[in-house]
């Protein structure tokens, strides 16, 4: 039985108590809430640190625990754009939309919609997108289940992986609907939190702190600019620093593109199209620029945050917790890149490694290496960091399952197929879209293996970018918005957006000679292409840049054009939205529209 | 809702009461976000123009990586906490105001104020 063998009891055993519990919670919380307005309420009655622990928990997932740290290993410098603007989305958030959304009292985006513009019909048109950002987001959640168990169980199969935390989810979800209790989600977060601090504490005190682990890279650098490729470089930087540095293999970047701005992270375009140099560095700000607009535009839009904005008692209380939000968030977001750093120094294996075996398991493995000086203390600091693996793709698969099930049993399925359904029908088809749409992100899961984590993530982001946010902003600020406008701004926006998206993953994906790259072989003259027009192939890696102007400007025509059809209520709506919630306007509104004419 | 809304209610109502709310609301909102994208968007201007500064090591993070991986995020408190004090006192001012203009409006007789 060598796969047995092999496998470490202290790593097994804190993921399995993490699996159980979390599947226990699930259940637990299933009988306690019984149905959505059971769940807002019991969330005004929590206090501000409990409610910003809650939305913090829900919001650190897989991305942020492995991705993050991984990609810092594998790109240097520029996957620290990606934390910082997990991070400072919401202050755009809270600056521009938070507030308005909360006075006017949609819980979701699509009951915005409805809200905002009187149509049922566009919420049936914006919940498409719940469904496509959803699946965009569940695929990294997925690889992160298929490499932390392929690495708990040596030698299991990436895929199986994906399909038992799916099926594990999915079941949970079906049988007994996995709410967002405020408890278990701020239980979450301070799992999180000390399931990357405390590794990160112990590490550095045996292998040297932040700040050291990055001046080995810098002295390295600096020696073998001086003594141009000789091959003792490393060990003349170990005597120099005393920080243990292995030497890199040739698959990891050199250090000085990886510690400086513009490194392999914005060039794979440049690179395939052999640009170098000062030419290629216009294209790599480009890129920069177009990821800062896609993060910090897209927080504001994902599907699953705007909801806990609603479970405070009121608007003041609201404000603070986002406040607290964004100092748990901040402070979290500090380790992972030490991860990272500390991981191109003392396991730059993982660079040879694809998939499941590369760098987005770093947070996994790294702990293990205190076994060499401290006997059983690196299994056990590593068996803390899958449980907060678990923790952290189970918690944000299952929330992305109820809300994408919700969508289409509720929406799609109750509103638009079937309207005239029974209660008992709708809990029925509940569970069959739970079964179907995990499936659907577990067969997705399974082909990503080659994609980063946190990249993955981040396209999630571009979508919501260019769909959810302008709807938002503009319908929010701008009262000449028609139906008409934000429809035709919210679809041509997310839509090229998915569509230039997929088109690059698809590339990365052909790329190669495994079995899903040949079955995706009529893709291959696209790489071509893409290496003969590199800023073709950054502007649809990272579409924001043109995705978010174009969805914006299209709403601002179109609804010039259709003027007429502006809400007669307009000014009672920007009223709702933008008149401090004492005035007591929004129950006026609501007695207002219960007398008029209803829909 | 076919019969006149009582007068002292008309400020609240009025468009200039809206346009004057949402004026000073976003004020505040781009005030904040302007210092906000003026360093997110600068970073990236520093690293393409001034290489060499943004590669000073300080404590052994070069400048560049240790504002980013660690300055930013107080920076951003500092803006969230201004921006959540500023906008409470303003709603506050605003529910004082209308309720001001609500009882000079009463003792007024009833005259609309537009």
């Amino acid at each position: 039985m060598p796969l047995l063998a092999a496998i470490d009891p202290w790593i097994l055993s804190f993921s399995a108590i993490t699996v159980l519990v979390t599947v226990w919670m699930g259940f637990r919380s299933a009988k306690t809430s019984k149905s959505a307005s059971d769940f807002f309420v019991a969330g005004r009655s929590v206090g501000v640190g409990m409610n910003a622990s809650a939305i913090s928990g829900e919001y650190l997932s897989a991305a942020s625990f492995m991705g993050v740290a991984g990609m810092v290993m594998s790109s240097g410098y520029d996957a620290l754009w990606y934390p910082v603007c997990y991070a400072c989305g919401y202050l755009f958030l809270l600056l521009f939309i938070a507030g308005p959304l909360r006075r006017f009292g949609a819980y979701t985006i699509p009951d915005f919609a409805e809200g905002r513009y009187d149509s049922p019909l566009f919420r049936k048109i914006a919940v498409i997108f719940v469904l496509f950002i959803g699946f965009f987001y569940t695929m990294p959640q997925m690889k992160g289940a298929g490499v932390t168990l392929a690495y708990i169980f040596p030698g299991l199969p990436y895929w199986v992986g994906v399909v038992l935390v799916g099926a594990v989810i999915t079941l949970n979800v079906a049988l007994g609907g996995m709410k967002g209790i405020t408890l278990v989600q701020a239980f979450q977060y301070w799992a999180k939190m000390f399931a990357i601090s405390v590794p990160v504490f112990v590490l550095m005190a045996v292998y040297g702190g932040y700040g050291k682990q990055l001046q080995a890279n810098f002295t390295a650098d600096v020696r073998s600019m001086v003594s141009e490729g000789s091959s003792d470089v490393y060990s003349s930087a170990k005597a120099h620093d005393d920080i243990r540095r292995k030497e890199l293999s040739d698959k990891a970047p050199k250090d000085q593109t990886w510690l400086s701005p513009f490194g392999p992270l914005t060039t794979k375009a440049t690179k395939a199209a052999k640009i170098e140099g000062e030419a290629a560095r216009p294209y790599s700000l480009l890129y920069t620029y177009s990821l800062i607009i896609a993060l910090v535009c897209g927080t504001a839009g994902l599907p699953h945050i705007l909801v806990r904005f609603y479970t405070n008692p009121d608007g003041v209380a609201a404000k603070k917790t986002t406040m607290w939000v964004m100092i748990l968030i901040g402070i979290f977001y500090v380790f992972p890149p030490v991860f990272g750093v500390m991981g191109r120094n003392l396991f730059p294996e993982l660079y040879n490694g694809v998939g499941a075996k590369g760098t987005d398991k770093i947070v996994l493995e790294l702990p293990r290496l205190l076994n060499e000086k401290y006997g059983v203390l690196g299994s056990v600091l590593s068996g803390i960091t899958c449980a907060g693996a678990f923790a952290a793709f189970m918690s944000t698969f299952s929330g992305l399952l109820v809300s994408m099930t919700g969508a289409l049993a509720h929406d799609v399925y109750g509103r638009i197929l079937r309207p005239k359904s029974t209660p008992d029908e709708r809990m029925r088809m509940f569970k069959w879209c739970a079964v179907l749409i995990g499936a659907m992100a577990v067969l997705l899961g399974s082909f990503v293996e080659k994609l980063e984590i946190n990249f993955m993530v981040g396209q999630a982001f571009a979508i919501a970018a260019a769909s959810y946010f302008p709807l938002l902003f503009m319908s929010v600020w701008w009262r000449g918005m028609t139906l008409k406008g934000a429809a035709a701004g919210m679809l041509t926006g997310g839509f090229l957006s998915v569509i230039a998206i997929s088109l690059t993953s698809v590339t990365t994906l052909a790329a190669g000679t495994d079995a899903l790259a040949q079955s995706l072989s009529m893709f291959k003259p696209l790489i071509a292409f893409f290496a003969e027009h590199p800023l073709l192939r950054i502007l649809c890696e990272q579409p924001a840049i043109w995705a978010v102007p174009l969805a914006i400007t299209l709403m601002v025509v179109v609804s010039k054009l259709t003027r007429r059809e502006v809400p007669p209520d307009i000014r009672m709506k920007m009223l709702v939205l933008h008149a401090p919630e004492k005035l007591g306007l929004k129950q006026e509104y609501i007695q207002e529209h219960q007398a008029g004419p209803g829909h | 809702m076919d019969s006149p809304k009582p007068s002292d209610d008309d400020h609240i109502h009025s468009e200039s009461f809206l346009h004057e709310l949402m004026r000073k609301q976003l004020k505040l909102s781009v005030a904040c976000a302007c210092a906000f994208l003026v360093a997110l968007l600068g970073m990236p201007l520093l690293n393409y123009f001034a290489p060499e500064l943004m590669a000073k090591r300080v404590g052994g993070f070069t400048l560049s990586w240790l504002i980013l991986g660690v300055l930013f995020f107080p920076f951003v408190w500092i803006i969230s906490f201004t921006f959540i004090r500023k906008s409470i006192a303003q709603e506050d001012a605003e529910v004082r105001d209308a309720e001001a203009v609500k009882q000079v409006g009463r003792s007024a007789g009833g005259q609309g104020r537009d």
